[in-house]
């Protein structure tokens, strides 16, 4: 297991070499000029200094070389810096962002939190929800309740976010004003008052995002119950006059779960990348807005940086759901 | 004699090919009939309704800005005036053409390369990596990024709406062929260890024909259900697009840019914002259905149960 576990990290590293260098070349096609938004003032002779000082004209793969010795050795050295206070990366150069024109990686550890609580709580929500609802349906296949769970997971999976979030600004927050259509990111949560805004801030959005989830989990962990369900061991389990509860809760949910768990870590990284829409609807400022409003502006290190992190994400995940399935399944040996 | 006589067999003799079965058993999944009912109204409306309804999609009549339903304008007009029934429909054929022209991409691509790597077992470590390396990639941030990047040079050699349409196409086709490549290419190896495969090579069958006569046939169910699931993820993912303004033109209504436009006015009408979210929905909700049911009727081992 642990050497199938190096293989693959080791296996990951040119996959993420190839993956950054397909994110530069396509951003170097780019038909932007940084410098766009200067004063027409400037003189030509020092907009080439400043074209120089960016270095903007070295070649290609010189940029790139530049970029990764950045992103991999300058960030990590300043990480370094700020947890036991030395100084390494003292007049080290580090990715900068033409628009904000401070370092990528100051701003997207202040663009993280709004993330991580709105969609992480709303991943964890749906998969709450899911998972109970997922049982019921299998254990009680064709019931009312599992026709309604098709349903109700048929539509999260056709109705797009980006109408399933205006649907709930239209019903929660202009014809009953419940709740606030915009996330106020300024709110200090300091007593239970500004608590309860803030959940009440976060209920709309995480709803939108439970939802998709839900929609994608209980059905998955339905079919997964269900090719547990008529195995033998479930016979053999009530023959030995196990309680219905622990035949279900205990024999078939921990087996029917393996499968379930690795596509809950594969889920993950679409809690940075795939919130892209709803954090645009309830104006939530975290990654996903951030990657929106660089691609705008032309920022082509911070957009670059924000892809190559989504993508180290996903192929992290997909690593620890293979692992996480070996462990999980005794029938599955890598080695 | 207690045998009972014998049920006379199958009394229709004319050739009854395996699609008239498909069709039997799609027959019996009441929501894939639904589904495709409801997709057959969508596509028809959208492209005979014009016919019916004459008022251009474009045309500005700014004195009757902002009215609600009426008999003249039954879904109401936008703040411009311009007729919110004729920009659905204009809009919806923009919308199921995208999704159709980039669901055949992606199935072209997805079965040409699951095929090949399936057959060609030189091949395979290869396709797969490439396979492994899109299914990584951050596909949304990519998308946009293309969009942004490549729409000025298409527009300007193809025109603003042809570019974008080839550029949100193409962009679509070939971030979303891995699927159905991945599960192409898992039929294809379990095909090629059957003997009807090994005695069409023995009488010297070249691959070529070998893969169009034996191999394709074969896989063509999971070919059409993924083709049919890939029309709903192009349609979304094509509204997704025109949602955050980098989708076709202002001037240029599909549903997705209709959504768009209305949520300014989401205060005063929000009702504006309900007909392409519905249409939207709908036409995936039934294209769903229909894969669904296409998927059971599609797999001999629950057919004629």
């Amino acid at each position: 297991m642990l050497t199938f576990t190096f293989r693959r990290l080791l296996l990951a590293i040119p996959t993420l070499v190839l993956i950054s260098l397909i994110i530069f070349l396509l951003l170097d096609l780019a038909p932007g000029d940084p410098l766009a938004n200067q004063p027409l003032s400037i003189p030509p002779e020092v907009r080439q200094k400043m074209r120089d000082a960016l270095g903007l004209d070295a070649p290609a793969y010189i940029r790139y070389l530049l970029w990764a010795k950045q992103f991999f050795w300058v960030e990590p050295l300043v990480f370094v810096d700020w947890v036991i206070g030395t100084n390494f990366s003292e007049g080290m150069q580090r990715i900068v962002s033409w628009q904000f024109r401070s370092p990528v990686f100051d701003i997207i550890i202040q663009r993280i939190p709004q993330t991580l609580w709105v969609v992480g709580l709303a991943y964890l929500v749906g998969v709450l929800i899911a998972l109970p609802i997922g049982i019921i349906s299998a254990y009680k296949q064709y019931s009312w309740f599992d026709q309604i769970g098709t349903f109700v997971s048929m539509i999260g999976f056709s109705v797009p976010p980006f109408f399933s979030g205006v649907l709930m600004i239209v019903f929660f927050a202009i014809m009953l004003p419940w709740f606030p259509s915009i996330y106020d990111t300024t709110l200090v949560v300091n007593d239970f008052e500004s608590f309860g805004q803030q959940i009440r801030q976060m209920t709309l959005p995480v709803m939108v995002l439970a939802l998709q989830t839900t929609a994608q989990l209980s059905r998955f962990m339905r079919a997964s119950m269900l090719d547990n369900l008529n195995h033998d061991y479930v016979r053999t389990a009530r023959a030995k006059g196990m309680t219905e509860k622990v035949v279900l809760l205990v024999h078939v949910l921990r087996n029917s779960m393996i499968p379930v768990v690795t596509v809950i870590a594969l889920g993950v990284p679409s809690i940075f990348g795939g919130a892209i829409i709803t954090e645009q609807i309830f104006k939530v400022n975290g990654l996903g807005q951030l990657l929106i409003t660089a691609i705008y502006a032309n920022d082509l290190p911070m957009v670059q940086t924000l892809a190559f992190i989504f993508a180290v994400l996903i192929v992290l995940c997909n690593l620890i759901a293979d692992v996480l399935y070996g462990l999980l399944d005794p029938r599955i040996r890598y080695d | 004699m207690t045998d009972t006589p014998l049920e006379p067999v199958a009394k229709d003799t004319s050739a009854r090919s395996q699609w008239w079965d498909v069709w039997d058993q799609f027959k019996t999944h009441k929501g894939a009939l639904f589904g495709a009912a409801v997709f057959l109204f969508i596509v028809l409306a959208v492209t005979l309704g014009p016919l019916v309804w004459t008022i251009e999609p474009t045309f500005i009549d700014i004195r009757a800005r902002n009215s609600g339903p009426s008999l003249a304008h039954p879904f109401g007009t936008d703040q411009l005036g311009r007729d919110i029934m004729a920009r659905m429909m204009a809009g919806g054929q923009v919308s199921i053409a995208v999704g159709l022209t980039a669901m055949a991409i992606s199935v072209l691509l997805g079965t040409l390369i699951g095929v090949v790597s399936g057959f060609f077992r030189r091949l395979d470590g290869v396709l797969m990596g490439l396979t492994d390396l899109f299914l990584a990639l951050p596909l949304l941030p990519l998308l946009l990024v293309m969009v942004m990047l490549f729409r000025e040079t298409l527009s300007r050699s193809f025109g603003p709406e042809m570019g974008t349409f080839i550029l949100i196409v193409s962009a679509i086709g070939i971030t979303s062929w891995m699927q159905t490549a991945r599960i192409v290419r898992g039929e294809v190896l379990a095909l090629k260890e059957r003997e009807f495969v090994l005695a069409a090579r023995s009488i010297g069958t070249p691959s070529r024909r070998m893969i169009l006569r034996h191999i394709l046939p074969n896989v063509l169910s999971p070919i059409m259900v993924s083709a049919t699931l890939g029309i709903a993820t192009a349609i979304i993912t094509e509204s997704a697009l025109s949602f955050l303004g980098l989708g076709f033109p202002p001037d240029f209504p599909t549903w997705g840019r209709l959504l768009f436009d209305a949520i300014d006015y989401l205060q005063q009408y929000p009702e504006r914002v309900f007909w392409p979210g519905l249409a939207i929905s709908l036409t995936v909700l039934s294209v769903n259905y229909i894969g669904d049911g296409l998927r059971d009727a599609l797999d001999p081992r629950i057919r004629g149960r």
